[in-house]
């Protein structure tokens, strides 16, 4: 099932399309330290709002420009001639672990050889660190809280949902009560409640976890009143009472005939409702009430965006967070649809 | 019909309690209350703290200084806040006119594009046109709502076109009346734009399925077969019935925008309910939170309630039980 889902994504140009796109994101968070020239809190004082370096090649090898400050009030940069460092590829760097600490290891894909000469693909921000960097570090928090946050919501969905669908009557009652209660709060203003007034039981390293916790409070009634209703359908279906005449116990039932009768449902809407996840962290974290400096996040990095000396003096390269938000929303949107295309080939897409 | 909407206004009621009393114990949660500031400021006098404590009740447990509260809202007494210094129901007033305007603005933005949008690429289905709108609002759903404000806040510095931020300018008192409304107005273009690009997109893409799926029904190929002009039947037979379904989510939508107002309103900084709330919230100014979480769960019940009258009004066929 696994490998032909996979062939109808790739025929699909779209599918193909965002399937890559999410592979070399998610790809990239992985090996962030690898790839990133720089750690996420490696500050340059001297060097703020620094533009994206030059790279060139000369003298037989990449080399980076070096730049000097021409206006402190204005933070213009400008290129000092015949000034520059080479590039060097997998050089030893800051030590660092891969895959959760079963890999240790020192080198770096890219790196400028002089401390002089920093390597800024794409910029620093206001205290000289690298975005390029911060971005790569900011995708692990980006990408997987909204995973995390999922799985809690399709498993609470599944088991509120799924046995409310299953036995009905006062249970059935009282959980669709608090569902349609919980619908109908807003949900911004509920994860805004809900994380002022939790955050002074968790200290930042833990307000990871209560962000993933308060997304998925807010998310699961939604999954959980569609659910009810598959449920309750299928229920009746002549499998699930052949397999209770038989006597099967509820849990098998529930595991066995409903749950996989309900996967392709889950699978779409997990693809469709990710994206909700990564704007409700990117909006908390934007608003200060999410990831804290000194660690990365997309949202975080973007609110370094908003401000009249940025605006003003063009430093459209704090911007990218809010592209890479976009590209990633965009690419689960897109396989989303595709994914309802597959398993659903007589319902339109949705948009 | 009237019985109708009595009885969807009482239901409005438990679901009231049961929000302000959620956001009243998470509040109680969060360590602090109004008189933090008051105790860390050496010239207030221990007396006068006493006396507010006693006056809300901070030293009772909190069930008992809900209780307190709802009897003073039920007075139409919504308490004060600490932050403003000023009664609280002088403050959500303006506040609450200025997201209303421009939740208004933005419905009658987002449906005035979306509709001939919508008819105009399901008219000319799969032709360059199509391809570009079906493009631009598949890009439109994917930027979120933040980045697209910060984004209009650079074009807006770069070229200085339109105010930045606020909802009046700083002489708004002196202005004759005529020039208040343009004054407004003027201010309203950019948080509109930012908040209607959602639901333009959105609302397009379904009016266009709406119209491309009612094309097939029946009793168009009826209206063709005896021999209507094209345009009586696309605008007489099948505009109206692609309407239906999204009528209802008109009323959805005005709820969805009072919520979804909040970032916008933030980074716009647009002297809304929902920035207020915002402040409010991280500076425990609690009676300020929990007029706004009052009104704008009033509004969203009372929004969803619109969109039912809609509905039936819209479709005899359904009937309101």
């Amino acid at each position: 099932m696994t490998k032909s889902l996979l062939t109808e994504i790739f025929r699909r140009p779209l599918g193909a399309f965002s399937f890559l796109l999410l592979g070399l994101l998610y790809g990239s968070a992985l090996l962030a330290p690898f790839i990133a020239p720089q750690t996420y809190q490696q500050q340059r004082l001297k060097s703020p709002y620094h533009p994206p370096t030059k790279i060139f090649y000369d003298q037989g090898s990449w080399r980076v420009q070096k730049y000097q400050r021409t206006d402190l009030a204005t933070a213009t940069y400008s290129p000092v001639p015949q000034s520059s460092a080479p590039l060097c590829f997998f050089a030893p760097g800051p030590r660092y672990s891969l895959l959760g600490g079963i890999l240790q290891w020192d080198r770096h894909l890219i790196q400028s050889t002089d401390p002089e000469v920093p390597l800024y693909l794409l910029g620093s921000d206001s205290t000289g660190r690298d975005v390029f960097s911060r971005l790569l570090y900011g995708s692990r928090v980006s990408l997987t809280l909204g995973i995390i946050g999922l799985s809690i919501t399709m498993i609470m969905g599944f088991l509120i949902g799924g046995l409310s669908g299953y036995y009905g009557g006062f249970y059935d009652n009282l959980s669709m009560r608090l569902v349609e209660f919980l619908i109908a709060i807003p949900g911004l203003y509920l994860l805004l409640a809900l994380r002022s007034s939790l955050s002074s039981y968790f200290n930042s390293q833990e307000m990871m976890f209560l962000i993933v916790a308060v997304l998925a409070f807010v998310g699961w009634p939604a999954t959980a009143r569609i659910l009810r209703g598959m449920t309750l359908s299928l229920r009746n279906c002549s499998f699930v009472l052949a397999a209770e005449s038989m006597g099967q116990s509820t849990g098998k039932i529930l595991t066995k005939h409903i749950l996989p009768n309900l996967l392709s449902y889950l699978l779409v809407t997990a693809t469709l409702s990710i994206p909700g996840y990564i704007l409700g962290e990117a909006a908390l974290s934007f608003l200060g009430l999410g990831i804290q400096e000194p660690y990365a996040s997309w949202g975080l990095m973007l609110s370094q965006a908003q401000g009249m000396k940025v605006f003003k003096l063009n430093f459209w390269w704090l911007l990218t967070p809010g592209l890479l938000i976009f590209l990633t929303v965009l690419s689960f949107n897109l396989l989303g649809d595709v994914l309802t295309d597959i398993v659903n080939p007589k319902e339109k897409s949705r948009t | 019909m009237i019985a109708y909407i009595f009885r969807r206004i009482l239901s409005l009621i438990p679901l009231l309690l049961g929000i302000t009393f959620l956001v009243f114990f998470l509040m109680h949660l969060a360590p602090g209350d109004i008189t933090s500031n008051a105790k860390l400021a050496r010239d207030i006098p221990e007396e006068y703290i006493e006396a507010i404590e006693k006056e809300y009740g901070l030293d009772q447990p909190f069930y008992t200084q809900y209780l307190l509260w709802l009897k003073n809202a039920l007075s139409l007494n919504l308490g004060y806040s600490w932050t403003y210094k000023i009664p609280v129901a002088e403050l959500i007033q303006p506040r609450l006119f200025s997201t209303f305007i421009l939740s208004l603005s933005t419905l009658v933005f987002v449906w005035v594009l979306a509709i001939p949008l919508g008819v105009l690429s399901a008219l000319y289905k799969d032709s360059l046109w199509d391809r570009i709108t079906a493009f631009l609002a598949y890009s439109a759903l994917s930027v979120p709502e933040f980045f697209f404000a910060i984004l209009a806040l650079y074009a807006v510095a770069q070229t200085g076109l339109l105010p930045f931020g606020g909802a009046t300018s700083f002489d708004y008192e002196l202005l004759s009346p005529l020039e208040k409304i343009i004054d407004r107005g003027y201010h309203l273009i950019l948080p509109t734009l930012v908040l209607g690009l959602n639901g333009v997109a959105s609302i397009m893409r379904v009016m266009r399925a709406n119209f491309l799926e009612t094309l097939q029904a029946d009793y168009v190929r009826t209206a063709r077969a005896k021999g209507l002009l094209p345009t009586a039947v696309q605008f007489r037979h099948v505009l109206r019935n692609a309407l239906n379904p999204l009528i209802s989510s008109f009323g959805f939508s005005l709820s969805g925008l009072l919520s979804g107002a909040l970032i916008v309103e933030i980074i716009l900084n647009y002297p809304g309910l929902g920035n207020l709330m915002y402040t409010a919230l991280i500076q425990e100014d609690q009676f300020v939170v929990l007029a706004s979480v009052l009104m704008s769960g009033t509004l969203l019940v009372l929004g969803n309630l619109v969109a039912d009258i809609l509905l039936a009004w819209s479709d005899p066929r359904i009937r309101i039980q």
